[in-house]
């Protein structure tokens, strides 16, 4: 068999919806065979821990569609424009909106980043936590899977410097 | 259509990209060599997806068929 490609992702942002990216193009290319690195750091830090808690800021993200996942279709496609003055003044918008994100998700059949992670695992990538992030916000490696490997940025470089795919997320 | 000796049929209905691949890499694995593989896809993206799936990975994607209504059949043939 011809010699494995590579994709070499950095995730670096925590939020549900920016969680997705890495996970998906990870397992996608891992089902394909490929060799897959992942290196979290800074917000996609979390993304490494035992049970992730990552929410959807709807503050500051316009594109964002904001839809009710139940009733009938023509209610479900409906866009609501929340403005910035409710999504960052009302307390708990942020948990509702991330149960709204979830529940449309989990309608449409879009496995969860839980899932996805597990799906990584299972299919060998290689996920390695930034030890420097992870002195700066106290994570310690007990706090993040067993199968989390720590490196810094020479071990990023050295698996992407011939990898066929890099990608920032 | 061919008719081929199905070994196991995969049942990917509902679930969405890249479930439906990562399922049938998980399912060929566990298949011998020259195993067929039935998946059945609700994805329409599997169309697409399922064939670049096959041309990466070198197994055979003897036939990919959209049977209508959302509802996609794909044959695959382990090669290695």
């Amino acid at each position: 068999m011809a010699e494995r490609k590579k994709l070499a992702l950095i995730a670096s942002q925590g939020t549900l919806d920016w969680a997705y990216p890495p996970f998906i193009l990870a397992s996608g290319a891992a089902a394909m065979d490929w060799e897959v690195a992942i290196f979290f750091t800074f917000y996609g830090l979390p993304l490494l821990k035992k049970d992730i808690k990552a929410s959807v800021s709807p503050l500051g993200n316009p594109a964002m569609p904001m839809k009710m996942p139940f009733g009938p279709e023509g209610f479900q496609n409906i866009n609501w424009p929340i403005p910035n003055i409710i999504t960052s003044n009302i307390p708990g918008f942020e948990g509702l909106a991330t149960s709204l994100m979830k529940k449309t998700f989990k309608n449409k059949g879009v496995a969860t980043v839980q899932e996805l992670r597990d799906m990584c695992v299972e299919l060998e990538v290689q996920m390695i936590g930034c030890q420097m992030t992870m002195d700066v916000f106290g994570f310690k490696k007990e706090d993040f899977i067993e199968e989390a490997e720590i490196g810094g940025a020479a071990t990023f470089l050295e698996f992407a410097s011939d990898s066929n795919v890099s990608l920032f997320v | 259509m061919a008719d081929y000796t199905v070994k196991q049929t995969l049942d990917c209905s509902g679930l969405c990209c890249p479930m439906p691949v990562v399922k049938t890499k998980m399912a060929i694995k566990k298949l011998d060599v020259g195993d067929v593989l039935e998946m059945i896809s609700t994805d329409p993206g599997a169309m697409p997806d399922m064939a670049a799936w096959a041309r990466q990975t070198n197994h055979e994607l003897l036939e990919a068929k959209d049977e209508g209504g959302d509802v996609y059949r794909f044959f695959i043939k382990k090669t290695h």
